[in-house]
Formats: C-alpha cells, structure tokens, sequence
C-alpha cells in the first residue's frame, strides 16, 4: 500500500479515536463530578421527592459505566436523548440550528478564508513597511477584544448610529436567501473579524517561513520574476502551512459561533448550549459538546491530512 | 543597562494603572460596589464620571471593582495554569518514557475539546463560584502551558550541556534549576503574559454568557450584560468594558514582548 | 567598460547589523575589493568565516543576502556595469550570463519539484532553447557529471537522490543555459572526503568541457588549489593577496596566506607502547527499539598520556563508539574497562571518581556550554563538585586553569556568547581538565572551527597532553587532524574497525580498499594532485 495512503487511515483512525475518548471526557464533565448533579440542578430548596425522581429520571441509579454506554449507543442510532426541561427530542431540535449556525460560520469562512489570505500576501510583499504594520497593528488590537465585545461595539455603530445593519439576527423559514444574508451580516462581520486577525497573522508567517528558503534565493538568481518565483516555487511549498493555519483558525470559529449568537439572539447551536447550561439541562449539554467536539476534531483531522496529502517527501517515497 | 522602550514603557504604565486600581479599589471607588446613587443610565457628570448603569449604581465604581474581580481571577487562574502546566511539562521533558506519553496524550484529549465548551460542559453542573472559576479556567489552560513547557524543556534537555551535566554526575535537582530553568524562562514569562490575558479574555466572556461572575459582584463580562440592553438604544455604557480589556491585554502583550526580547538579548542570551 | 569577462572595482558592500539591546547600525563587511576573471579562467576566493567571500561571489550577479547592500564600487560583466542594470536587466543576467552553485544542493532545491524540471527551467525562462534540445543538454550534462542513469535522474524529486548526487545535478543546473560565469559557493564544503573528491573532479571536467568561466569560494585552499588558475586571499572583508595558484601555494608573500598554506603542519612523533588506561573489549552496541548494530565487536586501547584517533565518515560509527565508552548508550555486549577494572556499562551505575576520570569535549562548543553560566561558573563547577574547592581557592584554580589555555585575565566573567568560537573551545578543554582526569575523549573538537584557529586548539592539546598526562581518544572525520596529532590510529567503517595500529603502520601501505580510499582522498595541498589521484584510480580500476 502507498505510504500516503496508509499514513491518511491512520490518522482517520486516530481522529475517532480521539472522539471516542472525547465523548468519555464529556461524560466524566458531567456526571461523575463531585456534588450531586440532581442536587445542583434543582437547586438546595428542592425536597427530597423531586430529587429522587430526577435521579431515576437521569438514570443516577445505574452505574457510571452502564450509562455512559447506553448513552453512546444512543448516539450511534442518531438518538441524543430527551431535554430535562421541556422533554423534546434533542436531536429533532438541533437539527435546524444546526444547520443554521452551519450557514453563519460558512459565510465567515467565505468571506475570512480569502481575505487572511490575501492581506497576508499583502503583508509579506511589503514587509516592514507601512501596508504591513498597518496590517499588523489592527489585527493586534481586534485580537484583543473579546468576541462579544466586538459585536455590540459594531451593534453601536452600525446598527444604532448608522442604522446599516440589523442589530438583531433573526431568521426563519421561509426567507429568502437574500433575505437570511442580509440577517446573518453582523454576527457574520464580528466572526470575520474574530478570526481575520489570527489567520492573518498566521497566514504571513507561514509564507514568510517558506519565501526565506534556499530554494527561493535559488528561484531569484535564476533571473525569475517574482510573480513567477511565488506561483511556482513558494505557493506549492506553502499550501500545507497555509491550510493547517486555516483549519486551525476555522475550529476557533467553531467557538466564536458560540458567543457570537448570543450578543444577536440568533437560533443556532451556541445559544442553544449557552441556554441549556443556564437551565443545568445536562442532556442537551452533553450532546451539544459532543457535536462541537466533532465539528473541532474534524477540522484539525482535515489539517492533518491536508499537510501529509501536500508533502512530496510523502507523495514521492524513495 | 538598556533604555525601556517606549512601547514597552506604555505598556508597564497602563498594566501598572489597571493592576493598581484593583489592589486599592476600596480606596478610589467612589461609590461602593452594588450602591444605587441615582437613575438608570446617567449621563457622565461630575459626580459620575462615566455616567450610571442599567439601574443606577456608579459605573465607574462599578468598572473599578469589576477589574478588581476580573484582574483576581484571571491572576489566580494564570498562576494555577502556570503551576501546574510547567511543573507537570518539565517532569514530562525530564522523565521522558511512559510518564511523558501518559501525559502528552492526556493533554491531547484534554485539548481536542474547545476549552470554551469544555467550560460550559462542566459548569452546566458544577456551582458556579469564585473558586470553581478559578480552578476550571486553569486546569483548562495548563494543557497550553504544558505544551509549551515540555516543547521547551525537551529542546534544552537534548543539549550538550546538560549531557556534560548529566556526565558529570549532577543529581536530577541540578540539572532542572541549575542547566534547564535559566534558559527556559524569558520563553515562559512572555507566555505568561498572553495566559493572562487570555485568561481575561476567558472570564469576561463566561460572564458575558451569565455562567462567570454571578452579581451583584461586579466584573467587566458582566457589566457589558447588565447594560447590553442599552446599546440599542445609543447609551455606550456596556462599551467603556471593551476599551478597558482591550486596553489592558494590549497592555500586557506590550509588556510580554519586550521581556521576551530583553532576556533574550541579555549577555549569554539564547542566540 | 573592461574588456575582462567579470571585473569587480573598489567594491563595497555594507549590512545592517542588530546588536542585542543596542539600536542597529551598519556596518562595513567588504571594503576595496578589485579584481578581473577572463573567460574560461578560474578564479578562487580563499578565507575563513566572515571573510566575506560568499557576499563578494554574489556582487557578480548583483544579490546582496539579507540585509546585505552593495553600496559602492562596479561590477562588470561582459562589459556592463550590473550595479546600475535595472530589475529587467538582472533577471537577463541571472540565469544566464552568471549562475550559481550554492552550498547546500538540500536546501536549494524546491522540494515539490521533480529535478529536471528546475534544471532546465532558466533555459527555457530565458529562451534559449527548446524543451526538447533542454533536456537533451541536461541529460549529457548529467552524464558528464558522472551522475547514475542520467536520463531518468531528472524524474526524480530533490529527496530521492544522495547528497553527492544533488550537489552535481545543481552544477548541471548552472551549466544547462551555458552560462559566461558560474559561482561555486563551497560546492563541496558539506560532503563526506571521499564523495567531495568525486564531485570535484568531475566540477573540474565540466569547466574544463564547457569552458566557461568560475568563481570557486571555498575556506580549504587545498580544495581550490585543486581548480583554480588564480586565487584571491581575504581576510575580514579586504583583500590580503592576489596571485596565479602557483604564487599562492608555493611562494606565498603575505604572513596570512603563509599561515593559511602551512596549516596543518604540526609535526608530533608518535609514542608507543605503554599500559592501557581505557579499553574497549569485543563492544557490540545499537540504538533503543533499533534492529541494527551501529557498532560491531570493536575492540581497542587507549595507553596512558597517548592519543587515539578514531577516524571516519559520517555514519561510520564513530561517535557511537564516545557514547558507549561514556556511558550513555550501554552496549548490548561487550565491556568498557578503565585501569584495568571493567567500568558500568550505564553511567548512572558509575562512581563519581570513574565520571571524573573520563572527560568529554564536544564539536559545538556553543551547545556545551549553558548560555547563562559565566566562565567561571563553567569551569568552576567541576572543581567544586569533584574536589570540594569554594571561594578564594576556587577561583584561583579557576585562573589556573584559564592561563593553561592562554586566556589570562578578564574572562571570569564572561558570558559564552562572548567568546569567540576558539575561545569557547578552549574554555570547554578546561573545564575538562578541571576534573584532572586520566582520559579525554575528543568528538570533532576542530571540525566546526577555521583552519587557522583549529591549529591553535590541536597544539594546545599536545601541550596539555605533555604537562598532564592526559589521554586523548580523539574523534575526526578529518585526516589532516589525525596526521598531527595521533600516536595509533583506528579506520572505522559501517560499524567496524577496519584498520588499526601505530600512526606510522596505519599510514603507510599496503593498504585495505576503504582505508586506500580515504587516506587518497584527502585533498592535499599541491598542484595536480586532483589530476593525479583520479588518473591512479582508472589505472588501478583497468588493472583489476
């Protein structure tokens, strides 16, 4: 079998079994804690009727390891178990935010991906010099500001003083595409410039590592043209570093979502883990974790093998 | 010695202000913490500099206890994450073999889990208290602290020097405080600095989310929910928050930076 | 306008240095260089580090590293003035009139490329050729390096071929757009001796072949002498001597071309007989979760106050065998004994008396010394931890010891970072001879130093050896060094020892293939002898 081949199924290997063992930390997070979690969830004025009831309700009187299994089993038959609060189907209701925090982080991503990539260019051709330290000290301070924060700074100025935008995100069905876009166009300009900063920076150290390389000094005193010594000696170097540093700063997208839909009041998956943990709902939580868990190993497992895919020492053994 | 520069100068007056107002906030707030001094969202005045709050309290006091709390926690935090991320990243690099892998892969585990959602999973049954902050916010950042501290305690461990060390017949404790630490600090205490502010970053944002700080205390995540309300309608009271975090981790990165580049370029520096 | 091929006037060439905690400024590091290559000619640009040898090679095509600036004089090719030639105009000229061979072929390759395709790509760049006709030269190019299979070595990718190899396609990449002017920049610097002897020659036939012009950079006059027809001497940024390689190697005027030519000429008579203070017995030895002996049944001694060299090419085991004598890699047979009582085979198993008496110096002086101990914390140590020596007497033997290596007063205090690279060594030598042991065992003590300063240290360690009684187990690649200072010599080979003896025996016929190999690959420092060594070979290669 090709090395690539065999190295890319381990990792695939790798990657569920870092899954499996994450749904086992997730598990440990909330029931074997110390404290009683009925006790926790129902609060010290709770009489000890209600608290047995909640315990057979969670399943308390059956070994940690009993229901840690029935629990993934569930999982594994699509079956996420029923909400404390309002006993709906948990899988039923995430489905749709979902899908809706799936359309926001996308459009961040449409629109982020290009342009870290493109200010990085930007920053690394003129290195040094103006364009670059302007580059460099914005992204420092949106670096610095937390996720929220950003959002009601642009619900201020946006929404309030220039009325632009909507200060509130909200959707439903039954809108237009057009319509959900224009919706979604704050949380989507607050996740762009919570992550611009870091997939920038980088993105421009990432490039800046492989145009310092011998071979590029080589490239330079064949009597190349720069344009012609990044396109065909630097760009095919630096897609691995430029794809991990992409993957890397989408995972990290996955939990600016979170804050992100709060600060709009947009129904996706965030809100709906923020809400529940308020609620001490601790089904939802743990499905919840489980599916950003996911969403988080898989991206850094597409990096993986993006960076093992792009190395020709791999691609071409001896 | 070298002149600070000017950057870093900036950067140690403003760390200098913030950390000062919280050490003698019961002296220069002046209002007392949860005291209801007039009506909801004053205007700035003489008597209330940055005007009031949602329900009348004197935001500056308010901001003024508020970093107390913010600055405690992530303080505290940053040297829970510090102590035990570079104790347990050292005897990983010194020890090596099956302790270094039980270890590592733990820290992977713990790592494959945003430490946002990590948070939230275990709040959502843990109370919500200073302490329990505290302890999850640095057992959750000591995984990045331990990376660090192993990556660079390995690299120094391969060294000549420490061979000759070992060579020579230097018991363990020598060769960790005497050869390994000296040469493994300005990397960490730059790293420090950016724990701290994450760590900021952290607690503002798990009581922005209504699972931090829980009022009446006040904190800085927690004055921007209690006034978010007002934003739509122009007051910029939840805003004055966002200047002073993002103020104080500029800050402090400032202050990072030059250590890292102070102790590096010290006679016999690394490189 | 100059009718010479390359003419270089009044060059000057400056950087911006980054002092630590200090504001940057520029500093000078090539002042009133002249000099002409005529076409076909040869000119080799000889000196030690910081020479500025590499920068001035580059002026020829008009690239500064770095932050390096040209900032003064002219530079002609084939007439014109490149200095004042715009971004157009170099690109015309790198690639085509002037190419450039760089040091490490590793690193100066695209590694996502196949090799030909980067051969042929100036070519084709700067039109010269068809695809067709391109290929067709890089391929006899090939052949005429003396590369294996020259016509599907170019499908290759820069990691599937050995260092050698990489090192003659990056020369066929500089001949295939038939350039005026080739810069060899230490070609063959980074190679074992007896591949960089197959690379030379076959540099030396291509220029011969094509005859186009070169500038040959190199620290080892020997190697130049091998290729040049001319050779410029430089000594910190300035030219110290000019002349034909005739001048230069056999009437050399200047002191510092005279020190350069007879380096390497210490003359040590060789000591016999004596008891065995540390032996090595049948020691077989490989690496944790390995399946292969790095170190196959090596059996030898080291008398008292004497030097072994152990000699050999990267590979060959040699630094292994250190480690196994030290302790650190216990092996898997086979004992280490030290006055004649077997030593532990892990040093921690070790007393601290067996640690004091077996010291060790290493290559890199730089990472044998923690960067935050001052010198006399360096040296001071050993004293205090083996003998109990504190304050006053410490710090007196201290200075002791510092005078021994010729440092004297003033470098207690010192940081490493502050020495030079010949000083760190000789502080390195001290704090081994602080612990006043019976054997010290030497891994590639020279080999990362400049020639000049490399023949300070060896002549240190005789005398050394002289007023203390010391033993050396002297590790090199290098037998120039051995020559100088062993008393019996062990070859190694893939993990074994394949000739060993007095200095005189081992050194002198009849000789095994792989010794016969390495002993007449040493370049040596005289005209003709690349001509003459490889001329012997074919003869010998016919006559079997």
């Amino acid at each position: 079998m090709h090395p690539v081949i065999k190295l890319v199924a381990q990792r695939l290997a790798l990657g569920l079994l870092l899954l499996f063992a994450a749904s086992v930390l997730i598990f440990i997070g909330t029931q074997i804690l110390p404290g009683d979690v009925a006790q926790s969830i129902l609060g010290q004025s709770a009489t000890p009727q209600s608290l047995a009831n909640l315990r057979a309700e969670l399943g308390l009187d059956v070994p940690a390891p009993v229901r840690y299994f029935n629990w993934l089993a569930g999982i594994m038959h699509g079956d996420l178990g029923k909400a404390l609060t309002n006993g709906q189907d948990i899988a039923t209701a995430m489905g749709k935010r979902l899908g809706n925090t799936l359309f926001l982080a996308s459009c961040a991503a449409v629109i982020a991906v290009p342009a870290a990539i493109l200010l990085g260019l930007i920053a690394v051709r003129y290195q040094g010099r103006w364009p670059d330290r302007v580059i460099s000290t914005i992204t420092l301070a949106t670096v610095s500001v937390p996720e929220f924060l950003l959002g009601y700074i642009a619900v201020y100025f946006l929404s309030v003083q220039l009325r632009w935008f909507p200060s509130l995100a909200t959707v439903y069905d039954g809108m237009t595409f057009g319509e959900k876009l224009y919706a979604v166009s704050m949380p989507v300009l607050v996740l762009v410039l919570v992550v611009l900063g870091h997939m920038m920076r980088m993105t421009r150290a990432a490039i800046l590592n492989v145009m310092q390389s011998a071979y590029v000094e080589t490239a330079e005193l064949k009597g190349l043209r720069k344009f012609t010594i990044i396109a065909r000696h630097a760009f095919p170097n630096a897609i691995a570093p430029v794809v991990n540093v992409v993957m890397i700063n989408l995972a990290y997208l996955v939990v600016g979502v979170v804050v992100v839909e709060v600060v709009f009041v947009y129904p996706g998956m965030g809100q709906y883990l923020v809400d529940h943990v308020s609620k001490r709902d601790v089904p939802v939580v743990q499905a919840c974790g489980l599916v950003f868990a996911a969403v988080y190993i898989g991206l850094n497992l597409v990096a993986d093998v993006v960076s093992i895919l792009a190395n020709p020492r791999l691609r071409h053994p001896k | 010695m070298t002149r600070i520069p000017l950057a870093a100068l900036i950067g140690l007056f403003f760390t200098g202000l913030y950390f000062g107002a919280a050490v003698f906030a019961g002296w220069i707030a002046p209002y007392g913490m949860a005291e209801i001094v007039g009506d909801s969202w004053e205007p700035a005045s003489a008597a209330h500099w940055l005007g009031t709050d949602s329900i009348g309290r004197d935001l500056l006091s308010r901001m003024i206890w508020g970093g107390q709390t913010t600055i405690f926690v992530a303080a505290a935090a940053t040297m829970l994450s510090f102590g035990m991320g570079s104790i347990l990243g050292f005897f990983a690099a010194v020890k090596g073999g099956w302790v270094d892998q039980l270890l590592s892969r733990l820290v992977d585990l713990m790592m494959s889990i945003p430490s946002l959602i990590s948070a939230l999973v275990v709040l959502s049954v843990l109370p919500v208290s200073l302490p329990v902050l505290i302890i999850v916010m640095g057992v959750l950042d000591s995984t990045r602290v331990f990376r660090l501290s192993r990556a660079v305690a390995v690299d120094i461990t391969v060294m000549d020097y420490v061979e000759a060390a070992r060579l020579r017949g230097e018991k363990q404790l020598w060769i960790i405080f005497r050869e390994i630490l000296p040469n493994a600090l300005s990397p960490l205490v730059a790293e420090m600095g950016l724990r701290f502010i994450f760590a900021v970053l952290f607690i503002s944002t798990l009581s922005f989310l209504g699972l931090g700080v829980q009022p009446p205390l006040a904190d800085w995540g927690g004055i921007v929910k209690e006034n978010k309300e007002g934003i739509v309608y122009g007051i910029s009271a939840a805003l004055i928050p966002a200047f002073a975090i993002a103020s104080l981790a500029i800050s402090v990165n400032l202050v990072a930076d030059w250590v890292l580049n102070r102790t590096t370029s010290l006679k016999g520096g690394r490189g | 306008m100059s009718s010479s091929l390359l003419e270089v006037r009044d060059l000057k060439i400056e950087a911006t240095a980054y002092p630590p905690g200090e504001a940057p400024r520029d500093i000078t590091i090539v002042e009133g260089v002249s000099f002409k290559v005529e076409k076909g000619k040869v000119l080799g640009l000889i000196g030690e580090s910081g020479a500025g040898k590499s920068t001035i090679g580059l002026s020829s095509m008009a690239y500064g590293r770095g932050g390096v600036r040209i900032t003064g004089g002219e530079v002609f090719v084939n007439g014109n003035d490149i200095l004042k030639a715009g971004p157009a105009g170099l690109r015309a000229l790198r690639g085509h009139e002037v190419t450039y061979v760089a040091q490490s072929a590793a690193a100066a390759f695209n590694p996502a490329k196949k090799l030909m395709e980067q051969v042929i790509e100036t070519t084709l760049h700067h039109g010269l050729m068809t695809r067709a006709e391109a290929e067709e030269r890089a391929v006899s190019l090939f052949a005429r390096l003396g590369l294996p299979k020259p016509e599907s070595i170019g499908n290759r990718y820069p990691h599937q071929v050995s260092g050698g190899q990489l090192q003659r396609v990056m020369t066929a990449m500089a001949l295939c757009p038939k350039p005026d002017l080739v810069v060899f920049d230490e070609p063959t610097t980074a190679l074992d001796v007896t591949t960089q002897i197959e690379v030379l020659a076959a540099i030396k036939e291509a220029i011969a072949d094509t005859g186009v012009a070169a500038l040959y950079i190199t620290h080892d006059l020997a190697v130049v002498a091998q290729v040049a027809d001319h050779i410029l001497v430089l000594q910190g940024g300035q030219m110290i001597e000019y002349g034909t390689i005739d001048h230069i190697i056999n009437s050399p005027s200047e002191p510092y071309t005279q020190a350069l030519v007879s380096v390497r000429s210490i003359n040590h008579h060789e000591k016999s007989g004596g008891a065995p203070v540390l032996s090595v017995r049948d020691v077989t030895a490989r690496y944790r979760g390995t399946k292969f002996d790095v170190l196959k049944n090596i059996t030898l001694d080291l008398p008292e106050a004497q030097t072994l060299a152990i000699v050999g090419e990267s590979g060959s085991g040699k630094s292994t065998l250190a480690r196994v004598i030290t302790g650190l890699l216990p092996p898997s047979s086979g004992e280490i004994t030290f006055d004649g009582r077997v030593l532990p085979a892990d040093f921690e198993a070790r007393t601290r008396d067996d640690l004091r008496e077996v010291q060790m110096i290493y290559q890199m002086a730089d990472v044998a010394m923690n960067p935050r101990q001052t010198v006399g914390t360096i040296i001071g140590r050993p004293l205090e931890f083996y003998f109990g020596l504190r304050g006053d007497a410490k710090k007196q033997r201290v200075q002791e010891l510092l005078d021994e290596i010729e440092m004297g007063e003033g470098y207690i205090h010192r940081y490493p970072a502050e020495l030079s690279g010949g000083q760190k060594q000789r502080v390195c030598i001290a704090r081994a001879l602080a612990a006043k042991p019976k054997v010290i065992i030497c891994d590639e003590v020279t080999s990362a130093l400049d020639p000049l300063v490399a023949d300070g240290i060896l002549k240190l360690l005789l005398d050394l050896q002289k007023r203390e009684n010391v033993a050396y187990l002297f590790i090199t690649h290098d037998l120039a060094t051995v020559r100088a200072i062993a008393d019996s010599i062990a070859v190694m080979y893939q993990g074994r020892v394949v000739r060993y003896g007095g200095k005189t025996e081992v050194l002198s016929p009849p000789f095994d293939d792989y010794t016969d190999l390495l002993l007449s690959s040493v370049p040596e420092m005289e005209l003709g002898w690349l001509e003459r060594t490889i001329a012997n070979r074919k003869m010998a290669a016919a006559g079997n």
